[in-house]
């Protein structure tokens, strides 16, 4: 036997080796016993390796992620800037056009609303003045324009014509020092003579010190200059000083306003007239009187109707029973403590009206007469 | 004279054998058969197709065809498929078995064939991967009564792409030997 094993010796270790695996196997299937230790001692020996690869794993492809990701996110990122820079060109395009298309509107209805004859015009350059303040626009003799032309937008007065030529005009604006108009005040009809200073803010001279020209009032064109027609906005006075003789009044142009795009050139002027404002002579429409109260207590002739009557009524009494006059000087108070007999209208009190209460006398206090 | 001849024949060559037999760290058999069992367990987790690969296996087979022992090698394949087996749902034994087997034929093929050619590795990995499954299949049959479909088309792909991998595996394994 012993030899038989040595001369098989592999095959005799391979079958012991199987024949305890397959015992080890039915005893699993068989008994349904769970080999319970060395699995826990499996999974024991392999769970800290396992954290490790796990954490590891989860740390060099979060890295790699996060890596492509901000690639992917430059990338992204760019694109989307360039994408915003798109939209926002385009937005500002839109925004231009919309503003142009409202400025044209608004040009258009002034224009067919003005008594005056006027031409739309395109500002298209500035003079190469320093500090000439004059615009070329697109409108020229062959349209129409000549020199002394009045120079407007439905904000209003913007300069006048200074040169005409086929195709454009240099129009003089109101903010050029060499500039002057005539113009009305609107609340006080107030003369002067407007001037320009070179920069934002214009002056209206010529306007004594006696006159009275308040800060806010308009101005609209006087029309005695033979070039701007009469009731045209000229803008808002900014500052009010008193001068030497004369006042000091700054006005803030109105025709100036949001840039300068779009003009109308007056070709046939016609005057209108200044419109008024709401002064304090205007009539003043009064509301309705509200309605009578639906129920109201029914007043006995020298009686008194309300609690408050009967209190003024008694301090009256007491007054005269002490002989005191309410509200005069000196004296000494008098003694609201007194009894006062009740008038023999009151020995029958009407029914109070509805939500009034009796309150006690003596928790009133004296009312002046 | 002739039984003589030919019983010193056989003992000669089996001391020729043993002698040529290269060896291995005992830590680099337990390290590199416990690495395969962790690839297997966790990197087809991350890489789901790397889960047809059967490195326990291969390293089984390259391990007992290099040491050309069938002892040796039926207890290296027991011991890596047990340690499969504690980390599989299945019952302890399986794979066990099933690689005793493999460990035991492959130490004995390799008496027979030059297993330093690459393409007698081809095949052997080949087959003995077709083995495995094969015979995995059988006890799932026979010991657990489970009536699962022998897949021979996938098994035989999947056998193709375990005998590519086995080659460079092996090769890297080669660089392990001491002596």
């Amino acid at each position: 036997m012993e030899a038989i094993l040595n001369r098989y010796r592999n095959l005799t270790v391979l079958l012991a080796v199987v024949a305890v695996q397959l015992g080890l196997l039915g005893y699993q299937v068989k008994g349904n016993g769970e080999v319970r230790l060395i699995r826990v001692w499996a999974v024991g020996a392999v769970t800290p390796l396992a954290r490790v690869i796990e954490a590891g794993q989860s740390n060099i492809a979060g890295f790699f992620r996060d890596y492509f990701l901000l690639i992917g996110v430059r990338r992204e990122n760019q694109r989307l800037k360039d994408d915003l820079d798109r939209v926002r060109m385009e937005n500002q395009e839109l925004r231009t056009e919309l503003s142009t298309a409202d400025r044209a509107r608004a040009l258009a209805i002034f224009q067919e609303r003005s008594p005056s004859k006027t031409i739309a015009a395109r500002v298209i350059g500035n003079t190469t003045g320093v500090s000439a303040k004059v615009v070329i626009i697109d409108r020229g003799t062959s349209s129409g324009v000549r020199k002394g032309m009045a120079v407007i937008t439905p904000n209003g007065i913007v300069g006048k014509v200074t040169g005409a030529f086929p195709t454009a005009s240099y129009v003089l604006l109101v903010t050029d020092p060499s500039f002057a108009a005539g113009v009305l005040s609107q609340q006080n009809r107030v003369h002067g003579t407007l001037k320009g200073q070179g920069n934002g803010t214009l002056i209206v001279d010529y306007v004594q010190n006696e006159q009275k020209v308040n800060a806010g009032e308009w101005f609209f064109t006087a029309g005695d200059d033979r070039i701007f027609p009469k009731g045209l906005p000229v803008g808002r006075v900014t500052l009010v000083r008193q001068g030497a003789t004369r006042k000091e009044l700054f006005v803030a142009p109105s025709g100036l306003g949001d840039g300068l795009e779009e003009v109308l050139v007056v070709v046939e002027g016609v005057h209108a007239e200044i419109p008024e404002i709401a002064t304090a002579e205007q009539p003043v429409q009064l509301q309705e009187p509200p309605p009578a109260a639906p129920e109201i207590a029914p007043l006995r002739d020298g009686s008194p109707a309300t609690d408050a009557d009967r209190l003024v009524d008694r301090y009256r009494r007491i007054g005269e029973i002490e002989k005191h006059e309410y509200g005069g000087h000196g004296g000494r108070a008098p003694n609201f403590n007194v009894t006062v007999e009740p008038r023999a209208a009151d020995a029958q009190p009407s029914p109070p009206a509805p939500g009034t209460k009796q309150a006690p006398e003596k928790q009133a206090a004296p009312e002046k007469q | 004279m002739s039984d003589l001849g030919g019983g010193f024949r056989e003992e000669f060559s089996q001391v020729q054998v043993k002698d040529k037999a290269p060896r291995f760290r005992i830590a680099a058999l337990a390290g590199i058969a416990l690495a395969a069992i962790l690839f297997q367990v966790y990197v087809p987790r991350f890489i789901g197709q790397l889960s047809y690969l059967e490195l326990p296996l291969l390293v089984t087979v390259y391990f007992s065809l290099m040491r050309s022992s069938p002892v040796a090698g039926l207890l290296y394949g027991a011991c890596v498929g047990l340690a499969q087996d504690s980390l599989a749902d299945n019952p302890l034994g399986m794979f066990g078995i099933v690689k005793t087997l493999v460990g035991y034929f492959a130490a004995t093929a390799s008496q027979r064939f030059n297993i330093e050619n690459p393409g007698i590795r081809l095949v052997l990995s080949f087959f003995f991967f077709f083995f495995h499954q094969f015979f995995y299949w059988v006890l799932e049959r026979a010991l657990l009564g489970q009536s699962l479909d022998f897949e021979l088309q996938r098994t035989l792909v999947i056998a193709v792409l375990n005998a590519l991998v086995a080659l460079p595996l092996f090769h890297i394994l080669d660089k392990l030997k001491v002596g």
